[in-house]
């Protein structure tokens, strides 16, 4: 069955997020003074993750793929921005709302415009559409410019006086971040396996019949771009209360590249695998940008690689090892690769071309 | 078979640029009858179905379901009005089992897509109506196997059944026993004699056997046009049919 995966998938999913919630506990042993700087490192990584997720949802599930979704993670971030009273905290219970708002109508308005595109065409008018929020954004004195805008107090979550969560207060913050990761993979894990789930999934494999069955394929994936996109935003509020600014460069088409290449890294359709990718891609970035100034050619060259040997990815490799494969036909082995075959052929057949 | 004519076609063409590929058709088919549509290949026989599912609209003429004239509606549009289709190439879902393959098709003419607001109930129905048709087609064996793994001719079949569960008053099957071997097409043509109770068949197939031993009434297609249309016996003593199908028609054309 489709989304289901060999139990070992979820055994190693729930050893690494216990290893990163557990970071407070061995961060300092291992990394000393710079336990601190590490902690903000794993923060942004659970933020892009969750950027990344989004993005899986488009490109992995339903098939389309965008090189605009910086709009949407830009976009949580200026709201949040723009949003926030210069000399004391916005309250979360108001600005996440307002920012999954902002981004739902701007999403729905977007999506409608580029959903009955497809393949190349819907590359580049996802990629129109975020250029031109950057463009307007970067010259735009309300949004201050290529500066940006800075957020002079994280936004509180309290319940009257009482403070829930410190969000000022790295490790708080922290959490929270792996809380909203954790909400937001378990949506898109029941998301997947839903019905409507699996009206994505027939779209992604052959939208031409989804069609002839009656479906309005449009307004289904207009939900997923809209869905996608304030996933986006969340993520991007996140990252501006992280950095404590919000930037065009969140906006620019490369930071849609760059979360393209965690997809492409960690594995296409199966939502855990862009987890995987942002945090290796994180990873590599800081070795490399240690190592060389030329660490863009590294990357490069390891996305070329990652491509070349590893076509699905971190999760390919989990949910199938090539030496795994090789024993197939032993007892008990043949169900869980059966799994790992179905939930690896995410190639779609090819469409019916007109006679 | 009853006299009512629920789907039909008057002057219906369509041409692709300089070519004309389906040239002023006029043709009908009665409620709960076979209607086969023969010819040699480029006759124009998978356009017009193409035609009547609304994946292609027309150059000129009209379609008409139950006399209300259909042409220029999307395919999905058409198949929310009850004409189900089945594609020449196998067109299922490969990565899903059989049975969601057929609930996917069930479920947008039953509701329920968004499940889990909707009530079980609803769900139960999908997959009642989705084993239903597995019964019907003998697949319910193959209920849980994802769809890449059944042999091709189970995939056909598949499709066919996945046409049923949208619970269509009209189906067009576009050649579904094709590439099958004999002992399949004979399953497969017992399955279509099968359904005529209650569904209306509009079929395209090679096979010269099934055909005749299905079909209620025949209509003849060549370079566009309709050559001859009737009851299956007249249609298997024309001349003029026969003339197409050993070639003589084509001589005459060259002469």
């Amino acid at each position: 069955m489709l989304h289901r995966y060999p139990k070992r998938v979820a055994y190693i999913m729930l050893v690494l997020t216990a290893l990163v919630a557990a970071f407070p506990l061995w961060g300092e042993a291992v990394f000393g003074n710079q336990a601190n700087f590490m902690l903000e490192k794993l923060t942004l990584m659970l933020i892009l993750a969750l950027f990344a997720m989004s993005l899986d949802l488009l490109v992995g599930i339903v098939g389309l793929v965008s090189l605009g979704h910086a709009l949407f993670f830009g976009l949580g971030a200026y709201t949040l921005a723009l949003a926030s009273p210069d000399f004391s905290p916005a309250s979360m219970w108001w600005m996440l709302p307002l920012v999954m708002g902002v981004s739902a109508c701007v999403g729905l308005i977007v999506g409608v415009l580029v959903i009955r595109t497809k393949g190349i065409f819907f590359i580049m008018t996802t990629l129109a559409f975020g250029q031109m929020l950057y463009y307007f954004i970067s010259t735009s004195p309300l949004a201050g410019g290529t500066d940006g805008v800075f957020i002079m107090f994280r936004p509180s979550l309290t319940i009257g006086e009482t403070s829930l969560v410190n969000l000022d207060n790295p490790y708080s913050f922290f959490y929270f971040c792996l809380g909203m990761l954790l909400i937001g993979f378990l949506f898109l894990r029941w998301l997947t396996r839903s019905y409507f789930g699996q009206v994505l999934d027939g779209i992604h494999d052959n939208e031409h019949r989804m069609q002839a069955l009656g479906y309005a394929t449009s307004g289904y994936k207009l939900v997923a771009f809209v869905i996608a996109g304030v996933m986006a935003a969340i993520a991007g509020m996140l990252a501006a209360m992280q950095y404590g600014f919000a930037n065009p460069a969140q906006l620019g088409w490369h930071t849609s590249g760059e979360v393209l290449m965690m997809l492409i890294l960690g594995g296409m359709g199966t939502i855990f695998g862009p987890i995987l990718g942002a945090f290796a891609y994180e990873i590599l970035l800081y070795i490399y940008e240690h190592a060389t100034t030329h660490w863009p050619i590294l990357m490069g060259l390891t996305i070329i690689i990652a491509v070349l040997v590893l076509p699905r990815g971190i999760a390919g490799l989990i949910i199938a090892p090539p030496w795994r494969s090789k024993r197939q036909t032993e007892p008990g082995t043949a169900s869980e690769h059966g799994k790992a075959q179905v939930a690896l052929s995410a190639k779609p057949t090819p469409q019916r071309k007109e006679s | 078979m009853s006299n009512e004519i629920v789907l039909a076609t008057q002057g219906l063409t369509r041409r692709f640029g300089g070519l004309v590929a389906v040239n002023d058709v006029d043709f009908d088919v009665k409620s709960n009858e076979i209607h086969a549509i023969l010819g040699p290949n480029g006759a124009g026989k998978s356009t017009l179905i193409n035609l009547l599912s609304g994946e292609i609209p027309p150059s000129e003429g009209k379609v008409l379901y139950k006399d209300r004239p259909i042409q220029g509606k999307s395919a999905r549009q058409i198949a929310r009005m009850g004409i189900g289709r089945s594609h020449q190439k196998t067109n299922i879902f490969p990565r899903l089992n059989c049975l969601q393959n057929c609930e996917l098709a069930a479920r947008i003419h039953m509701g329920g897509v968004f499940g889990s607001w909707r009530s079980r109930h609803t769900a139960r129905q999908v997959s009642e109506r989705a084993q239903e048709v597995l019964d019907t087609c003998q697949l319910n064996h193959r209920a849980y196997t994802t769809a890449s793994d059944m042999s091709y001719g189970e995939q056909r079949q598949l499709q066919i059944a996945m046409v049923l569960a949208t619970a269509p008053s009209v189906m067009l099957l576009d050649e579904p026993m094709a590439g099958m071997g004999r002992e399949e097409t004979v399953q497969v043509t017992e399955l279509l004699a099968s359904l005529t109770d209650r569904y209306t068949l509009v079929l395209i197939e090679h096979d010269m056997d099934s055909v005749f031993r299905l079909a209620d009434r025949i209509t003849v297609m060549v370079d566009g046009c309709v050559l001859e249309s009737g009851p299956t016996e007249q249609i298997r003593s024309s001349e003029k049919v026969r003339d197409v199908y050993l070639g003589r028609h084509d001589e005459g054309a060259t002469a």
